[in-house]
């Protein structure tokens, strides 16, 4: 009892004593306020320079819409929709970054699961090695693949026909590269708590190694399929660089392209940019929201990417 | 809202799962089909990652030494000319920059923001809207960031507060000339006025008591006049003892080509500071104009005077700072060209890192509050019974615990800003691209602007690589445990 008591009693005197240390809790919300207030103001910009008309953009600032919401409109959002799936339109790049962005992570998803599986389950020597390569891997740069990679693809073309460069599964295989060792360090991670009795019953009942993978562990690991999809469909989501190398002149691009090409034109077009930038966190915002546990566990196991 | 980035307590990143369990994991039988089995179960990724990453690391090893078509062999003539190339080096500069500043700000700003959030009823909430810009791409925080420090002050927030706060200061007038924009005070003067001293304009002719002086003044914009509301011209009469006279915009849309004439169609210009001069060049009196633009110094002496319409008149306001720009925030200027190149740090740099703050802090603030979660809160009581102070338990206890999680926050945005590229290409506009430009930039921009270009591109991807070799053994150690 006395214990309890003293654990209870201390903790009020220290933080009597932290008084000089931190700032008094009043103080510390309105500190912390302001904090959040800072990091609202670009988003809140963004949103508000999608709503107002193109032509007040240079008149004044988008902050005097705070005091005048008269001047929002939704126009910019119906002009940039109405192009439709235009070829070069927000809503073609919409769709292009959908076309690469879910192969690439179904395929990570589910190819990291296999090689999780062989890595913890299956009994073959050099697998520890293996794994620590994967590990060395999480950190290579992509910048060091690229050209490489499209002398492979042109290469595959030569022989083939088919070259995968210029296309959107080209940029789907280098993602997919990319997106594996990580997908594999997750996925071990979570399978090296998966108890053995549980394969060895299915084991016993003359169960396949593709029925246990399907059957007992796939199951078993949603929750770390689940993050590691949703890492993998915001990282590829918002690349920028693996799609400029390998779209080359390819008329569909996804939205970072869309947006990066508005900057380049003459004067950028800042209605065009805000209303597209929008358009473009969408997506990622609503998975994020929908399943942001998965996402921060998914980021807190792999913070070394 | 309502879930918000609570602080998982599962796995911390410095306590992953390490190697040695897998052993344990072996089940004693399975026959070689079984082991085979698994093996195929590798297949896939073993595949993709020799052809697509593998082979690629090799090959660029091997391009670097080649020439821009990777057909012949130069040898290491493409990192001699990496080391000559002064946008290059520049580039290697920027890389300095962002790597000595970029990844002890986050970890520091992640630490404050997760042990004070801890402190507070709205935790979730405000981790949430911290965290909230990693889901953006960084092509999108870009763009956003680019319009919040643009140069003019009607587009960029920043800009717009420095101006606020220096028009408080230092207010501009009410006919503000732009000198930067290379505007001058003199060419405001159209009739009965000339240049005088230090931007102030002077009547060309003298006047004694009893004048009346017209004095026209042209380029003066519409908006300006709405400003200022100004009314038509209206000359006020003559008196004895008394200069009087008129500042009039010299333009009538009537008759457009006439200067020199007051018509009925032309505004006063009122507000403006006007100054009796005595033939010694000493202020006799002042005054304002008033609505009609019309001015009356009462009381004059015997001698000739001069009017002068004051500079501060003129005086402009502030015109922004170009925080997308290549201009140094150090003082290099006595150095030559190439020590300047390098030593200075570009004020594009740090409203690009401010932006990229923006970014990574919730990613810093989350590691390291599981981090903190995961504290052995036993520990803290017992310096808190042995009546330790809370910063004392903070210095002693909680940050050599939290040691390995602030190293892996540290190394991991060591490698990120090595790598930094999207928010370059975004934010700064073109002309100070090359003073921001980083090392990934070079590999985009000598590599594949205008088809592909091996070599060089090939040994400045093998610099990155080597760049991150330290970070990758730290984390194969790591994990080895």
């Amino acid at each position: 009892m006395s214990v309890v008591a003293v654990t209870r009693a201390v903790p009020a005197t220290a933080r009597r004593r932290g008084i000089s240390f931190l700032p008094s809790r009043s103080g510390l919300n309105i500190v912390l306020a302001v904090i959040a207030l800072f990091w609202l103001v670009p988003t809140i910009g963004l949103t508000i320079i999608s709503l107002r008309p193109e032509s007040l953009f240079q008149q004044s600032g988008w902050w005097t819409a705070l005091t005048a919401p008269a001047q929002l409109t939704l126009q910019n959002y119906v002009t940039l929709l109405s192009q439709g799936l235009a070829t070069g339109g927000v809503l073609d790049s919409l769709t292009t970054s959908l076309a690469i962005t879910l192969p690439a992570t179904i395929l990570v998803v589910v190819i990291s699961g296999m090689a999780a599986y062989s890595l913890v389950f299956g009994q073959w020597r050099g697998r520890d090695v293996v794994f620590l390569l994967i590990v060395a891997l999480l950190v290579v740069p992509i910048q060091v693949a690229l050209i490489p990679v499209v002398q492979i693809f042109r290469g595959f073309g030569s022989i083939t026909g088919f070259n995968p460069y210029g296309t959107l599964l080209g940029v789907v295989i280098f993602h997919v590269a990319f997106g594996l060792p990580f997908g594999i360090f997750l996925m071990r991670n979570f399978y090296i708590g998966i108890p053995n009795d549980l394969l060895e019953a299915g084991r016993i009942d003359g169960a396949g190694q593709w029925t246990l993978f399907q059957r007992v562990v796939l199951p078993l690991s949603l929750p770390a399929a689940m993050s590691l999809a949703i890492f993998q469909f915001i990282w590829v989501w918002n690349d920028l660089l693996v799609a400029l190398v390998f779209l080359g002149g390819n008329a569909h691009h996804p939205l970072t392209i869309f947006l990066l090409n508005q900057t380049r034109t003459f004067a950028a077009d800042y209605w065009i940019i805000s209303t597209g930038a929008m358009i473009s966190v969408f997506i990622p915002l609503i998975v994020f929201f929908a399943l942001q546990r998965y996402f921060v566990q998914g980021m807190l196991a792999g913070a070394v990417k | 809202m309502a879930v918000g980035v609570s602080t998982p307590t599962a796995s911390t990143p410095g306590a992953t799962a390490r190697v040695v369990p897998s052993t344990g994991k072996s089940t004693g039988g399975g026959g070689f089909r079984d082991q085979l089995g698994s093996l195929g179960f590798l297949a896939p990724a073993a595949i993709w990652l020799l052809v697509i990453t593998l082979y690629p690391v090799v090959a660029t090893f091997r391009n670097s030494v080649f020439d821009e078509s990777a057909t012949s062999y130069v040898g290491l003539h493409n990192y001699q000319a990496i080391f000559s190339t002064a946008s290059i080096l520049v580039s290697f500069r920027n890389n300095v920059i962002w790597v000595i500043v970029f990844p002890f700000l986050v970890t520091f700003l992640g630490l404050v923001f997760a042990v004070l959030s801890e402190r507070i009823r709205w935790s979730t909430a405000f981790k949430t809207i911290v965290f909230i810009p990693i889901v953006f791409s960084a092509t999108a925080s870009a763009l956003i960031w680019r319009s919040i420090f643009d140069l003019d002050p009607h587009i960029g927030m920043v800009n717009a507060a420095v101006q606020t706060a220096s028009g408080w200061v230092n207010p501009p007038g009410l006919y503000p000339v732009n000198r930067g924009a290379g505007q001058t005070v003199a060419a405001l003067a159209s009739s009965g006025l000339e240049r005088g001293p230090s931007n102030s304009l002077e009547s060309t002719s003298t006047a004694t008591a009893g004048d009346t002086l017209e004095l026209g003044m042209i380029g003066i914009n519409a908006t300006t006049l709405q400003l200022v509301g100004a009314q038509s011209a209206v000359e006020p009469s003559a008196s004895s003892g008394a200069i009087t006279g008129l500042v009039y915009r010299d333009f009538s849309p009537s008759h457009p080509t006439i200067r020199g004439q007051v018509f009925p169609d032309e505004d006063g210009l009122p507000g403006l500071k006007l100054t009796l001069l005595g033939a010694d060049g000493t202020s006799a009196a002042t005054t304002t104009s008033d609505q009609h633009g019309g001015f009356r110094f009462a009381g004059v002496g015997s001698g000739s005077f001069l009017v002068r319409i004051d500079s501060s008149n003129f005086r402009s306001g502030f015109t922004g700072i170009f925080w997308l720009g290549g201009q140094s925030l150090t003082p290099t200027a006595s150095l030559s060209q190439t020590a300047q190149a390098l030593l200075s740090v570009p004020l594009i740099d740090l409203s690009m890192i401010i932006a990229y703050l923006w970014i990574w802090a919730g990613f810093s603030m989350v590691v390291i509050g599981a981090g903190l979660a995961a504290l052995n809160r036993e520990l803290l009581e017992a310096g808190r019974v042995d009546g330790a102070t809370e910063f004392q338990i903070f210095r002693r206890i909680t940050m050599p615990m939290l040691a390995p999680v602030l190293v892996v926050v540290f190394v991991t945005m060591i490698i990120n800003v090595l790598k930094v590229f999207d928010i370059i290409i975004n934010m700064a506009p073109g002309a100070s691209q090359g003073d921001a430009s980083t090392l990934a930039l070079e590999i985009f921009n000598s590599g594949f602007t205008g088809g592909i270009h091996s070599g060089l591109a090939s040994a400045l991807a093998v610099i990155l690589f080597l760049l991150v070799i330290p970070a990758m053994v730290s984390n194969v150690r790591r994990i080895r445990g």
